[in-house]
């Protein structure tokens, strides 16, 4: 093993910076890639589409700066009436939901036993009087006394006035967040570094709030300390398990970053083009996804969505197969937007089979109506042209293969460009097919992403041979790369293939990345 | 697009029916998560049955049902029936012309909590607004059954509902359902004045199969 701290290493790293306006056609042929941010490959070429944010630091910071917001939210507090009847209903309920809670998670499993013991990661989340809200083996029952260990610690150290953070021990990390008014805690077996530990745990955060909002969660808890979340949150326990999955093998989640469907630029531009027609007033994002790639994303004018906001729309229309029947209108907080309103989504495929499935988000609850309608009017649009066609050509192959890269010994990489907040990456080669091999893989691209990111000692670059792969990883202003070559390759080769690699991303740019997002 | 194709010809077949006149009906499914609702809409709308996640939110769908003098377009909201979507769900049964309060037969508590519902719902109907149908889902449960048939009736009867038990797995007491709500929508409301609006034919909404027409034409 050997890392670069703070200091570049390849000589191409001054090279030529082409400006961010210049030609599409220009830009592809230029023959080293600008290195500076807004000049990768993959840069957009008029605004970012993504809130433009030192997303990991972002992440992590101690402090939310809560950023004012033009688009006037749906507040929860008007349902402060609803609420407190909600506080106060009789036993009979309280009964009922957790036999609901229980029934929908085949997870009874032995909290003493070694299996459960041995899980690689666990993750509580409990309220501050120490009820147990979710966790993700076992159920909450078995586990309450475990739970109320854990907010003895974190008050303890509270009443020092202090903050636990971690305790490691015996090869297992218990990371800490309290984030008022819930307290998640994570136990892990895995050399992930607290910071990634901590932005795990993030998400599981955003995600409880993108359902019941930061206000409703801070209203509860202030009539009623003990209240059993649970009761709010039963159904919905299955998307943050969804959530945990992706987090150990969506490398967007770990790059903070959004894949696109690899289609052609002529096509995309008809179909974002016929989204953004169908405007309405309250309409303030446009969302085309298929799968987990982004087709298009069109949005009101100085209005940006947070890509841990679009990982949260991912995680939920990937996690449930409800949207496929009929229209589905849904309140939704996007927490990095705004963590006191809903906006409400209108969620649909564009048609029965098809994995193309378009989000319209509004500020008003009343205009289900009004989003059906620019669906369809979407959807006429581009029946009539054919970039239709290309777009379903497209998604059947949603990826495409590294060979066509055409670097010897390398087998995978991902690459990410800064400015636009989006990523590309091949399929998955032969050697990494079975689940264990990707989580396996990702689990070293997360390692590497710990080196690049550490919080006291970040590195510029680092190299990594092991029996089974070699890995180069690199950041600059404008990039992150990570690049996973077979055992027979070299570092010489490794770094030569850097830029090779990067050539070729720029001749596809406009194919794998969306250059130019629009606004309505 | 097959779907396409599919709208267009049966837009021609329905051109003989185009004298009749389409009121549009709105139905809400209420009740606890996991009774079946989404199971009785798909049933409603399309005739099939699929296990699918909980509803988020809720879900929209449409089926057209035609009488001997009119044609009914239902307009169907699935509610989630989870406690954090109840400060919401007032405002998808307001205006409803028919709610369907749905019940598990092999779950006593779904029964229980129906009567919650029901309360609210009174609280919020106007008398003679809304056709409320009581119904015990998952008939083919039969073995494990908690709430007797006459349970139901007796809440019927009480309350003045209506009362069915059928089977979105099975399919039975689906049509029949259907085809009685649509009666006594338009026998209840459909005959007052403005107590249904007309449905106007977009060419929006045309070409989309979730307008399927209703086999059960033919039997009234
Ligand atoms: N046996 C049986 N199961 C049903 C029936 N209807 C729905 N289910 C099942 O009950 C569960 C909940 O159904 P769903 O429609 O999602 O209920 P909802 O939460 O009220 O919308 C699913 O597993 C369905 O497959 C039925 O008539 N009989
Ligand atoms: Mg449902």
């Amino acid at each position: 093993m050997d890392g670069v701290a703070q200091r570049g290493a390849a000589s191409w790293e001054n090279g030529t910076l082409a400006p961010v306006d210049r030609l599409r056609t220009e830009r592809a042929d230029s023959p080293t890639p600008g290195l500076v941010e807004g000049t990768e490959p993959g840069a957009g070429q008029k605004s970012a589409m993504f809130i433009h944010a030192q997303s990991f630091e972002d992440l992590t910071a101690a402090a939310e700066q809560e950023v004012g917001r033009e688009a006037e939210l749906d507040q929860p507090g008007e349902c402060g009436e609803d609420l407190k009847v909600l506080v106060g209903e009789q036993a009979i309920e309280e009964q009922h939901n957790s036999d609901i809670a229980s029934e929908s998670r085949p997870k009874e499993e032995d909290v003493s036993s070694e299996t459960w013991r041995s899980h690689r990661k666990h993750v509580f989340v409990l309220s501050e009087a120490g009820k147990p809200i979710y966790s993700r083996y076992g159920t909450e029952e078995a586990l309450s006394s475990t739970m109320g260990v854990m907010m003895a610690l974190v008050s303890f150290v509270e009443a020092e006035k202090n903050i636990i953070r971690s305790i490691h021990a015996d090869g297992c990390k218990v990371v800490f967040l309290a984030k008022s008014p819930l307290v998640l805690v994570g136990v892990y077996r895995t050399c992930q570094s607290d910071k990634e530990l901590l932005r795990e745990l993030q998400y599981i955060y955003y995600q409880i709030v993108s359902l019941l909002t930061l206000t409703q969660l801070n209203h509860i808890f202030k009539h009623k300390q003990n209240y059993d979340l649970r009761r709010l949150l039963a159904g919905s326990e299955y998307l943050t398990d969804n959530l945990l999955h992706r987090l150990d093998r969506d490398p967007g989640l770990l790059l903070s970053a959004v894949t696109c469907l690899p289609l052609a630029s002529s096509a995309r531009d008809v179909v974002s083009s016929s989204l953004q027609a169908a405007k309405s007033k309250s309409l303030v994002f446009s969302i085309l996804l298929a799968g987990d790639c982004l087709v298009t994303l069109v949005r009101k004018k100085d209005q940006f969505l947070h890509h841990i906001d679009l990982h949260l729309v991912f995680n939920l229309v990937g996690s449930s197969s409800s949207f496929r029947e009929g229209e589905g209108w849904t309140p939704i907080c996007l927490p990095k937007f705004n963590t006191a309103g809903f906006f409400h989504a209108h969620i649909s495929y564009l048609e029965p089979a098809s994995k193309l499935c378009l989000i319209l988000v509004s500020t008003d609850r009343e205009d289900f109506f009004n989003m059906s309608d620019c669906k369809q009017r979407f959807l006429e649009r581009l029946n009539k042209r054919s970039a239709y066609q290309a777009l379903k050509e497209a998604v059947k192959c949603p990826s495409y293969s590294v060979e066509q890269v055409g670097i010897p010994e390398l087998r995978h990489f991902l690459y990410k460009s800064k400015s636009s907040g989006l990523y590309t990456s091949p399929e998955f080669p032969a050697v990494y097919q079975s689940d264990e091999e990707q989580e396996r893989l990702m689990g070293l691209y997360q390692d590497l992403h710990s080196h690049l990111h550490h919080p006291t000692r970040p590195l510029r670059s680092f190299y990594r041979c092991s029996e089974t792969e070699n890995l180069l990883a690199w950041v600059t202003s404008g990039f992150e790369l990570y690049l996973c070559f077979s055992p027979l390759g070299t570092k010489a080769l490794a770094v030569s293939a850097v830029n090779k690699l990067l050539k070729w991303i720029r001749k596809e740019e406009d194919r794998l990345f969306i250059l130019s997002p629009l606004t309505y | 697009m097959g779907e396409n194709l599919r709208g267009g010809a049966q837009l021609q077949n329905d051109t003989l029916r185009k004298s009749l006149r389409t009121l549009k009906v709105k139905l809400v499914l209420l009740g606890s998560s996991g009774v079946g609702k989404s199971s009785l809409a798909l049933r409603f709308s399309k005739d099939e049955f699929r296990r699918t996640s909980p509803t988020v939110g809720c879900a929209y769908l449409t089926r057209v049902v035609h009488l001997r003098n009119v044609t009914l377009r239902l307009e169907i909201w699935d509610t989630a029936g989870q406690e954090k979507y109840h400060s919401v769900t007032p405002l998808y049964y307001r205006g409803a012309q028919a709610a369907l309060l749905v019940y598990d037969i092999s779950k006593r508590e779904t029964f229980i909590r129906a009567q919650v519902w029901l309360k609210e719902l009174e609280k919020q109907y106007i008398p003679g607004s809304t056709v409320i149908w009581l119904v015990g889902n998952k008939g083919d449960l039969a073995t494990h059954r908690q709430v007797s048939v006459e349970e139901g009736q007796s809440l019927a009867n009480d309350r003045g509902l209506f009362f069915t038990e059928a089977s979105a797995l099975s399919g039975d007491q689906i049509n029949e359902l259907l085809l009685a709500i649509a009666h006594r929508v338009y026998e209840c409301i459909g005959v007052q004045q403005e107590g249904l609006s007309e449905w106007k034919e977009t060419p929006l909404v045309d070409l989309r199969n979730r307008d399927k027409s209703s086999r059960l034409a033919s039997c009234c």
